[in-house]
């Protein structure tokens, strides 16, 4: 069984990073084969970026996403242009303070995240990404937190390793507390 | 054969587990066999491949290029192995059409060197970001005169790596152009890619000769072996190397007896080897009625379909071509002998099918399933497909 993922927002949130580190955490450390794409064309210029995941316990044969589980949307413009194709039982996750959800999403699960927040707490908001991500592995359960922390290194820049595993944690734990009080909204699957 | 096989050189192996896509996978191949020269002019969707060679190859001790255009990358890899290096040429479709001409010169020249097509949507510059198999037809065709080739077809970016590296074996073996025909998605998909240790790489060297200058004819062969041997300038060897048609010293002799003795011996070199060059994975061959011959990024598609037909209860055999030149005209001969179809799904408008049909001379129905490009089938489209071929 597939499970697939975008990550989308805008450029320089580092969305494709995103999907970068959560493939080379599941398909090197979690024992889990990954396939990435992103878009290269004209649909990729401008503000939108979006990369794709298709995560599974064997080799992946379709390499395009067509109905994913998880939609991460850090930006209002990718909210609104995907997430009508999350499947019956998925999750969303935005963040709380750039995205306004204008609907109920009956059948998922919605989280938001102050992840650009707690970024620009830790002093810098380009560790927004990796606070979606943690916050991501917590809620999702998709792949292990010690895998992603392991990817890092290679994909971050070495002298930000150690404030990118700190985000990373933050939103970690801050998915671990919400998932906690909100039980009833995480999604049997 | 009498080249000799090697261990790859430890510089050039980035040895570890990577998530690459499959133009950075392609680019580690090339330096894990021994590419240490490549003259480049970028075009998406292969750009990635040089951009990585150009950052890479300053510390494994080799040379980047960027060119000023397609005519001159081509043929200026072609000056770097006559100075005895391992080089590659990249490009995609619109840059391949430039490069025609001097395809035909490497093939003349029995000057081994590895051509990468990432192949795009077209013709023309058509779908520059998006993928396509349709140059399928013109690697072995695109340029003049009669000439052979030998191509394969990576369908993931540890196969780009894998690939790679038997490409440029390949070349040397039989000192033709060997093309990797990488697609769109292949070469921009991100997957986990495994490089192993310098010692377990098998490299073959260049066929040097041992004969001493004065003894040594630069297109001199015996009738077991058709390759000749090779020397590089420098060496001592005065040596022509020419487009023209040449005697077994190189010089031009444009006669038809050079002619005669040249050119079936430049295609005899293959075909007389299409069991050796035979590389295909089969599944479920044996007794399948409907059997789908597919090969890069198409097959792992196909293959979703082929599953699809066997949880239905048809037999369906998974053909996949690794190599698509030579075509294995005998295999598809064999197994026409007991199938009722052959299905072949490509990302063209029906290129591969054609030497299906070619081998299969009528005797079983053989069923195209075109795309124009632009993205991958639906495995759905296949499975119908299936289905009315066992029909």
């Amino acid at each position: 069984m597939n499970t697939e993922i975008r990550f989308s927002g805008f450029g320089g949130q580092g969305i494709i990073r995103c999907a970068l580190i959560t493939g080379k955490a599941l398909s090197l450390y979690d024992d889990k084969f990954a396939t990435m794409t992103q878009a290269f064309g004209p649909e990729a210029r401008g503000s939108a970026c979006s990369a794709q995941l298709v995560v599974s316990d064997e080799k992946v044969l379709y390499p395009y996403i067509t109905a994913p589980a998880v939609l991460m949307a850090l930006s209002q413009e990718a909210y609104e242009k995907y997430h009508g194709e999350v499947i019956e039982g998925g999750t969303l996750i935005v963040d709380a303070d750039l995205v306004k959800t204008r609907e109920e999403h009956p059948g998922r699960t919605l989280w938001k995240v102050p992840a650009t927040r707690f970024a620009e707490e830790l002093g810098n908001r380009m560790f927004t990404n990796l606070v979606a991500l943690g916050f991501f592995a917590a809620v999702t359960g998709v792949v292990s937190d010690a895998a992603m922390k392991q990817a890092l290194p290679g994909l971050v820049p070495d002298r930000f390793l150690k404030i990118n595993i700190k985000a990373f944690e933050k939103g970690y734990m801050h998915g671990l507390e919400v998932t906690k009080l909100d039980t009833a909204e995480v999604p049997a699957a | 054969m009498t080249e000799a096989t090697l261990k790859a050189d430890p510089k050039g192996v980035l040895t570890g587990v990577h998530f690459i896509d499959g133009d950075h996978a392609a680019c580690e191949g090339a330096l894990a066999a021994g590419c240490r020269f490549v003259a480049g002019y970028p075009i998406t969707p292969s750009t990635e491949i040089v951009e990585r060679f150009a950052a890479r190859i300053p510390k494994v001790g080799g040379v980047f290029i960027q060119m000023e255009d397609e005519l001159a990358a081509s043929i200026a890899i072609q000056g770097g192995v006559w100075a005895g290096h391992k080089v590659m040429n990249v490009t995609s479709g619109p840059g391949l059409s430039l490069m025609m001409e001097h395809l035909g010169y490497a093939a003349m020249t029995e000057t081994p060197c590895v051509w990468v097509d990432v192949q795009r949507g077209g013709p023309s510059t058509g779908l520059p970001t998006l993928p396509a198999q349709a140059d399928m037809m013109q690697v072995k065709w695109g340029s003049h005169g009669d000439y052979e080739i030998i191509a394969l077809s990576p369908n993931s970016p540890q196969e780009c790596f894998d690939l790679m590296i038997k490409a440029f074996n390949l070349s040397e073996e039989y000192r033709c152009p060997v093309f990797l025909m990488m697609d769109e998605v292949v070469g921009h998909m991100t997957e986990r890619v495994n490089i192993p240790p310098a010692d377990q790489i098998e490299i073959t060297d260049r066929k040097w000769t041992k004969k001493k200058p004065g003894e040594y004819k630069a297109y001199a062969t015996t009738s077991d072996d058709l390759v000749p041997e090779m020397v590089k300038a420098g060496d001592g060897y005065r040596i022509h190397v020419t487009g023209l048609t040449h005697d077994e010293r190189g010089y031009p002799a444009m006669d038809v007896p050079n002619q005669a003795k040249l050119i079936p011996r430049l295609l005899n070199k293959i075909r007389n080897n299409t069991e050796q060059l035979l590389d295909v994975r089969m599944d479920g061959c044996d007794d399948a009625d409907v059997i789908v011959m597919s090969f890069g990024i198409t097959s792992r598609v196909a293959t979703a379909a082929i599953e699809a037909a066997r949880a239905k209860g048809l037999k369906v055999g998974n053909l996949r071509l690794i190599i698509c030149w030579p075509f294995p005209v005998k295999l598809i001969q064999q197994l026409a002998e007991k199938v009722k179809a052959f299905v072949v799904p490509e990302l063209n408008m029906g290129q591969m099918v054609l030497e299906v049909r070619r081998a299969v001379e009528g005797k079983v129905k053989v069923i195209s399933i075109p795309h124009p490009g632009g993205t991958v089938h639906e495995p759905e489209t296949i499975l119908e497909q299936i289905i009315e071929a066992a029909r």
